[in-house]
């Protein structure tokens, strides 16, 4: 038993990733810390877990009578409803998601300065107790299909990757705000400014091809285009420009590990300052 | 055999202040950088900033061989908590390094991660997994818990709708059931009633007879020396001795009672104050034992107590109050004095400088550590209070004449007790 496991406390420093090894040792943890963000979230409501899909829904009858009826936006096939919708539901689980994880930390801040283990499960669990509401909300979609005739295709199966990647958007950024927020509580101002910006460089009202082809690349580079996009293919059978997804879907990759450095950068500090 | 925790050189440095933290905003870190030319050629600046940083650990190094346990104690703000924190991993050390050979577990508070909302059956796994626990571990032990926890009734009520008494229970009977080879323990004895207290401290016992290395910072030094068989002394980040628990105790006693030779004056004048605008009235409290001993902040359970307070009165007046609070580690007020209940007042209307004597023949509080707030009144308003005045460690004496200390209770009481004659008579007239 003697020597066989010795662990080195000491200084660490400069830009290392985070330390898989005890995310795994851990990893029961995260799970618990999950269910516990599910469990807790809509205690207490009257409406309970409706909320996950009357938010999307809410927003869906919003853009549906102003930019669809009065503004004449046209979706690229499908029905407007649907179309809005399949968007804001990947749009509506990224927005919560980095709301939602950018002041865990601060939100868990007994937790951070009593007690070790990887910080990084409570902005990670954050998000994917969202996972829930997302699922609700797909639910809902389903239903609205059925009620349009509007049949599901083979592309379906593509679904996974799109939700992984809307996991990884909202992680990345998430994991970045909320470890800027323990030192720079402005985080908190800019977040909601940041998702009301969002929507609007996300082609979630209205279809990609209202932007120009010059700028089509520079929409590529939100990692959420690629989600939202991919979202509206594989569950509406849209046509899709899948170099620009495919671009999207690398950046909110290279978000996600940003957003890890970032994390793992600040993390040392946090019992500290927080 | 290798120790099983290693201590080298142990260092680490804090930015101080709340100024600097709280303030830490995108402006003022723009503000500062924008400064920082400027600031870099100005060597006084830099002297500044230097000041600002302070040393809550300095080079502490000691070795901790397997199954020991080692009692930690100091003053607050010796660096008591620091240290557990970085053998915690909850914060880097600045310097140094520790060398840790078995599985760790912290706590450093009772009920980290509770959550009020979540039933009690459900925190027992959330706070559970949050120390270390594994989920199987956590449902092999869960009866145990239930049962040295008390709360089988409640069980599945949110644990928000507890008494603090059983929140804590609950709490400390998942911690008590964690099965690390060395245990990091912060003061969490601390708290609750002193029989729960007493049934925590039996559990320790156990644990630490089960061959477990202990870490245990306390300042309950009765605890200290029946569960540690060593002990280090830290002052002010520095580690300043190691021995046995009983050698650490006593040097760390001997250190504190003869520290500065006006430790038994406090200036309130300058202390702080929650309310900003009154004029600051009392001036200074002094205090006194035995003979007019000075009291240096160490008094022995039931020695007698004298606080002379001073402060003027700008007006005459008959109508003035002071009041001193004894509030224990649990911020409970335990008692109360205060010139009101003093009958004889003759003292008549009074104008100036003023010292306004209190007597306590006999402080018969438990060991341990009391904040003392002290306030004055004139008529039915206060005009003056300081929260945090000043601190008295209460330390064990042989009250009773047995050479059996107290372990229950707030208070020591002169009791007495014997056996009737067994006449058949039936219990007598009082």
């Amino acid at each position: 038993m003697n020597g066989n496991y010795e662990l080195v406390i000491k200084p660490r420093s400069g830009w290392q990733p985070i330390e898989w090894r005890e995310a795994v040792l851990h990893r029961e943890l995260l799970g618990f810390l999950i269910w516990r963000d599910i469990k807790i979230r809509y205690r207490q409501t009257f409406l309970g877990g409706l909320w996950a899909v009357l938010q999307p829904l809410i927003a869906m009858t919003i853009f549906t009578l102003v930019f669809n009826r009065l503004a004449g936006v046209k979706s690229d096939g499908p029905p407007y409803p649907l179309f809005a919708f399949a968007g804001l539901a990947p749009w509506t689980f990224f927005s919560n998601g980095i709301s939602m994880s950018s002041s865990s930390l601060i939100a868990n801040q007994q937790l951070v300065s009593k007690i070790y283990f990887p910080r990084i499960f409570i902005p990670i669990g954050a998000v994917a107790a969202l996972l829930v509401d997302l699922s609700f909300s797909l639910g809902l979609l389903f239903c609205m299909m059925i009620k349009y005739h509007w049949h599901l295709t083979y592309q379906a199966l593509l679904l996974p990757i799109f939700i992984l990647a809307a996991f990884l958007s909202a992680t990345g950024t998430g994991l970045a705000l909320s470890a800027l927020n323990v030192s720079f509580r402005d985080v908190k101002y800019a977040v909601p400014f940041l998702i009301q910006m969002g929507i609007f460089v996300t082609p979630v009202i209205y279809p990609v091809r209202y932007v120009p082809a010059r700028f089509q690349l520079l929409l590529g580079l939100n990692p959420m285009t690629g989600v939202v996009l991919g979202f509206r293919s594989a569950l509406l059978g849209s046509a899709a420009d899948w170099h620009l997804i495919g671009f999207s879907l690398a950046m909110s990759v290279l978000l996600f590990i940003f957003g890890l450095f970032i994390f793992g950068r600040m993390e040392r500090r946090f019992a500290d300052i927080i | 055999m290798e120790p099983i925790l290693e201590f080298r050189d142990v260092s680490k440095e804090y930015v101080l202040g709340g100024a600097v933290r709280r303030r830490d905003n995108l402006r003022e870190i723009l503000v500062r950088s924008l400064k920082a030319p400027v600031r870099s050629i100005s060597r006084k600046q830099q002297e500044v900033i230097r000041e600002e940083r302070f040393w809550a650990l300095r080079d502490v190094s000691f070795d901790v061989n397997r199954g020991e346990v080692i009692g930690i104690i100091g003053r607050n703000g010796a660096g008591k908590s620091t240290l557990l924190k970085i053998v915690s991993r909850i914060t880097d050390p600045t310097e140094g390094h520790i060398k840790i050979r078995g599985r760790l577990a912290s706590l450093l508070e009772v009920g980290t991660g509770f959550h009020p909302e979540l039933t009690g059956r459900e925190n027992i796994f959330l706070n559970g997994a949050i120390l270390g626990m594994r989920k199987a571990e956590i449902v092999a032990k869960f009866d145990e818990i239930v049962a040295f926890s008390e709360i089988e009734r409640f069980l599945d009520t949110p644990v928000k709708r507890y008494s603090s008494g059983m929140y804590i229970r609950l709490a400390f009977a998942v911690a008590a059931h964690l099965n690390p080879e060395i245990l990091v323990v912060d003061e969490v004895l601390a708290v609750g009633d002193m029989a729960f207290q007493k049934k925590c401290l039996g559990k320790m016992n156990e644990v630490s007879k089960g061959g477990r290395t202990i870490l245990f910072v306390s300042h309950n030094m009765a605890a200290v020396q029946n569960l540690c068989q060593r002990g280090i002394v830290l002052s002010q980040g520095r580690l300043i001795f190691h021995g046995t628990a009983k050698e650490a105790i006593d040097f760390y006693l001997h250190s504190v009672s003869g520290k500065g030779s006006h430790g038994h004056v406090i200036d309130l004048a300058n202390a702080r104050r929650a309310n900003l605008r009154r004029p600051r009235l009392l001036e200074r409290m002094e205090f006194y034992t035995d003979g007019n001993a000075p009291m240096k902040g160490h008094l022995p359970m039931g020695a007698p107590l004298k606080v002379r307070i001073h402060f003027p009165l700008s007006k005459p007046a008959d109508n003035f109050e002071v009041g001193i609070g004894f509030d224990n580690m649990f911020g409970q007020r335990v008692f109360t004095a205060h010139s009101c209940f003093e009958p004889d007042r003759s003292h008549g209307q009074r104008v100036g400088p003023q010292v306004f004597v209190c007597n306590i023949p006999s402080l018969t509080l438990v060991p341990g550590e009391y904040t003392l707030r002290v306030w004055m009144d004139i008529g039915v308003d206060e005009v003056d209070l300081v929260d945090d005045a000043a601190r008295i460690q209460v330390i064990e004496s042989d009250y009773y004449g047995t050479g059996r200390v107290p372990w229950n209770g707030t208070f020591v009481l002169k009791h007495h007790w014997y056996l009737e004659q067994s006449n058949g008579a039936g219990p007598p007239a009082v």
